[in-house]
């Protein structure tokens, strides 16, 4: 009843639901007085019309092509981790004391360092919650949440009482020593004649974050570990015949996560800001979820949502910029995005499949 | 082909349902062709046919769920449309479900009249009902107590329940579902006579099924289905399980075990006063017993949830336990992480298990990845950090074959699979591994006649390369036909055993309920 060719599943409808929330966005706009045919032509200018636009998109996509693959990782696993923003915040502590301790030499040095520590400090925020699942059944979607609002309360702690240069107003770290910084586009792939991506925070981070999801797929679909959280994730029933142990299997796969989660520190804090500031994840660790619904859990899936998504955010931010639209609209558009393309799958996935069985039936 | 019609009925009264020309196609499938039954008020008619044969198609059909493409439907000879179920239920058609369609936290009264309840206030509609329930209960020998939740209930009084729904909703005609897969041997008679109680009150019963004891046993005619096509009906008392076995299947199927004498060796398995404490505190088995050696087959005879799950969950390393477990004179780990899955199959224990769905296969998975299932360490399965899927699909490849597995497609979902070849899927993997000890549950339930000679063949097979076997399974006759030494199991305990040469269904039932004959 429900067969679809697999382009159709993976690509068609996430397609399809995209426009319909697109659609449904353009009718609000029309409704508070706006013209829908200039928001689409802001956005899209405004986030792929320059080098500059390309680079805040591709930025932002960075960080959700991290905390989506957080969540994917954990979903082989039947483990909703709603804690990527929690475990994000903590990795950006682990990447700005790494980044603060010694005055490094190269960031060719200070990143890998930076990473480990980035993913160590967010794995060790998941421990806790994978832990009270595994051991004592305490429900994981519950603990991560609160986890985020501890992180939160903790980041404040840290930076306000110990991080924060004495005497400085806001409540942030010193500057991260110049060997720490991480070479932007800008850097990269400007010539002498032209300037490209001027100013915009896209870094070498992006291509961590590539290389991240040709190792996640791998992981998932080609290594033994991969194969045991998927049968975990399938039936736990079936994982404790095959000898497969739950509480080993939770464990790991929410320390991979909380790990992923943990590694977009190095875009958002050593990356960008080269500081560590307050609410440094700026909800990509939510917006994480609906990359992961959305990328059908797989990564070329997440690099796809990530991008549409860093281009709602971008796009956003301009036409807040140049339009009276106000920015909240974005928000609106991206829950439509998430409502449809998560909550209402089956509105376009039923009458797809329709089509398709009337066509193949014919 | 074209449907036998029945004959020979008296020709005074209109047929309770008459089908003519049924045929409903999904997308390309054609789930039933051309069918036309006609079935006598009073009389008990089975349907029969393998797995997918279009039986629940067909049924579905006439409570409402799907809608035809063509034919017509007759309730006692008016021609009546059946768009839904509520118009099922006014055309006088109640159906028990295979899957009960029960609230679990409602009592039985409450789940009665759920959907009926008429007024505002529910307290009017409980005591009609409960008057109403009594009368039915003392008519039909269906006694349940209309306070106890559902959750309270065993499978056999919840099957009572869904039938006093039907009743309760003035059903004439009475459509059953697999009604005995769920039930105890002592259950099902029950639910037996209350057919024929039925039956005597002028219902007319339609029973789904495909076990040909019960169709022998309980019904006055029968239809054949097989590949969404009626391809025959007949009088039961003119016909043989042979025969009908012969009509579902499309050839010749054995129906008794052909087996040389067991010629046991050494013992592989010795098990000592083995317990079993589950998480709710409840003891699932009680200090266990046993022995399976080398070329033998010991068969596990009892009631459903009697221990005997506890029993191959201990042995196949899903469950802790206490006691002592010997396998080929090696004690195995009971408790710890040490009691696993894992270690049981390094130790030479394959395990086929009760439920293939829950635990034998990950539906969703494709059939190579099921091959490695339990066995994805397997050396010959890795390369280097990676899994070597390409070997693992030529390894399924080769035992698909070697299983009769079809469609011999390994890339194709565990879930695409009929009943029998998922469990020949099962099979396949445990069998192949060549194992010392080969743990077996209900290794036929829900599978077609065909591929039941098929997996009992194999089991012989293996019992006669010089493995120990040891076979849980609630089908009696199963039991009597493979086990070379048979123990009854009762609330934990073993009752007795015995050899099935000198025993017979009378005294192993006796045992199965807790009477021991003697002190064993």
């Amino acid at each position: 009843m429900d067969r679809l060719p697999q382009w159709a599943d993976v690509f068609l409808i996430p397609l399809i639901s995209v426009l319909i929330a697109f659609a449904i966005s353009g009718l609000v706009i029309v409704g508070i007085g706006e013209d829908p045919v200039v928001a689409v032509q802001t956005m899209i200018s405004g986030a792929l019309g320059s080098t500059y636009g390309w680079g805040y998109t591709l930025y932002y996509a960075t960080n959700f092509i991290f905390t989506g693959l957080a969540v994917s990782v954990a979903f082989h696993a039947r483990l909703f981790n709603i804690g990527g923003e929690g475990q994000a915040l903590l990795g950006g502590l682990g990447v700005a004391l790494v980044c603060l301790a010694v005055d490094w030499p190269h960031w060719l040095v200070a990143l890998p360092v930076a990473m480990i520590a980035g993913a160590l400090f967010g794995a060790a925020w998941a421990a806790v919650p994978a832990y009270l699942q595994a051991k004592r059944g305490s429900h994981i979607v519950i603990t991560t949440i609160m986890f985020n609002f501890i992180a939160a309360a903790l980041l404040n702690y840290v930076l306000v009482n110990h991080l924060k240069p004495p005497r400085a107003q806001d409540p942030s770290s010193a500057r991260f020593p110049s060997g720490t910084n991480l070479p932007t586009f800008q850097d990269m792939f400007s010539t002498a004649e032209t300037t490209l991506f001027r100013g915009a925070p896209v870094n070498i981070t992006f291509f961590i974050a590539l290389i991240a999801c040709l190792l996640v797929w791998l992981l998932i679909w080609r290594t033994k570990l991969g194969y045991q959280i998927r049968s975990y994730g399938q039936s736990e029933p079936a994982a404790i015949y095959a000898g497969i142990s739950p509480v080993r299997i939770t464990m790991i796969a929410m320390l991979i996560s909380g790990g992923l989660a943990g590694m977009m520190a190095i875009n958002n804090v050593m990356g960008e800001a080269e500081k560590l500031v307050l609410n440094a994840v700026e909800g990509a660790g939510f917006i994480g979820i609906a990359v992961a619904l959305m990328g059908r859990n797989h990564p070329v899936g997440v690099i796809l949502a990530g991008f549409l998504f860093g281009f709602l955010v971008q796009g956003g931010a301009e036409l807040q910029f140049t339009t009276s639209i106000p920015r909240d609209l974005i928000v609106v558009i991206q829950a439509l995005v998430i409502l449809f393309t998560g909550a209402l799958d089956n509105m376009v996935r039923i009458p797809l499949a329709k089509l398709f069985t009337r066509k193949g039936g014919a | 082909m074209t449907a036998v019609e029945n004959q020979g009925q008296p020709s005074s009264a209109a047929p309770a349902i008459e089908l003519k020309g049924i045929s409903k196609a999904f997308g390309p499938v054609q789930a039933n062709k051309d069918i036309s039954i006609r079935v006598m008020p009073g009389t008990v008619h089975g349907i029969i046919g393998e797995n997918g044969a279009g039986k629940s198609t067909l049924m579905s059909i006439l409570f409402g769920f799907y809608k035809a493409d063509a034919g017509e439907i007759f309730i006692n000879g008016n021609l009546t449309q059946i768009p839904d179920s509520q118009a099922a239920i006014s055309a006088g058609i109640g159906m028990v479900f295979q899957h009960f369609k029960l609230v679990q936290n409602f009592t039985v009264l409450e789940n009665v009249i759920l959907g009926t309840e008429d007024g505002a206030m529910l307290r009017t509609s409980l005591s009609k009902a409960r008057t109403e329930l009594e009368r039915l209960s003392e008519e039909y020998e269906l006694h349940v107590d209309p306070d106890e939740l559902i959750e309270e209930l065993s499978v056999g009084h919840q099957q009572r329940v869904e039938i006093l729904k039907a009743l309760y909703r003035k059903a004439e005609i009475l459509i059953l579902d697999e009604p005995t897969g769920v039930l105890t041997p002592a259950e099902a008679d029950h639910l037996f006579r209350i057919l024929d109680n039925l039956r005597a009150e002028g219902k007319t019963i339609i029973l789904i099924t495909h076990k040909l004891r019960e169709i022998m046993h309980i019904t006055d005619t029968v239809s054949v289905m097989r590949r969404g096509e009626m391809t025959a009906t007949v009088k039961t008392a003119e016909t043989s399980p042979e025969e009908l076995a012969e009509l579902m299947v499309g050839r010749k199927v054995l129906l008794r075990v052909d087996k040389a004498p067991a010629k046991p060796g050494k013992p592989i398995l010795e098990v000592s006063n083995l317990q079993v404490t589950d998480e709710d505190g409840v003891k699932r088995l009680k200090g266990i017993d046993l022995h399976v050696r080398a070329g033998e087959i010991l068969g596990i005879a009892g009631v459903s949830g009697n221990g005997q799950s506890a029993l191959l969950h201990v042995l196949g390393g899903v469950t802790q336990a206490t006691g002592e477990v010997k396998i080929n004179g090696t004690p195995l780990p009971l408790t710890g992480p040490k009691a696993n899955g894992r270690t049981r199959r390094e130790a030479g224990i394959s395990h086929v298990p009760e439920d293939r769905h829950r635990e034998g296969l990950i539906l969703e998975f494709s059939a190579w990845e099921n091959m490695a299932f339990g066995y994805h360490h397997d050396p010959a399965y890795q390369s280097g950090l990676l899994m070597n899927n390409k070997a693992i699909r030529e390894d399924t490849v080769k035992k698909m074959e070697l299983f009769d597995v079809r469609p011999p497609i390994p890339t194709i979902s565990a879930k695409s699979f009929s009943g029998g070849n998922q469990q020949k899927l099962v099979l396949a993997r445990e069998i192949e591994r060549d194992p010392d000890l080969l743990l077996v549950g209900q290794p036929t339930r829900g599978v077609d006649i065909g591929a039941i000679e098929f997996i009992h063949q194999q089991l012989i097979e293996l019992r006669d390369s010089g493995k120990a076997i040891l076979l849980v399974s609630v089908e009696l006759d199963e039991i009597m036909s493979l086990s070379d030494r048979i123990a009854v199991m009762f609330d934990g305990k073993i009752m007795g055993e015995r050899l099935p040469s000198e025993t017979n269904e009378t005294e192993l039932g006796l045992l199965m309920a807790g009477m021991s004959g003697e002190a064993a």
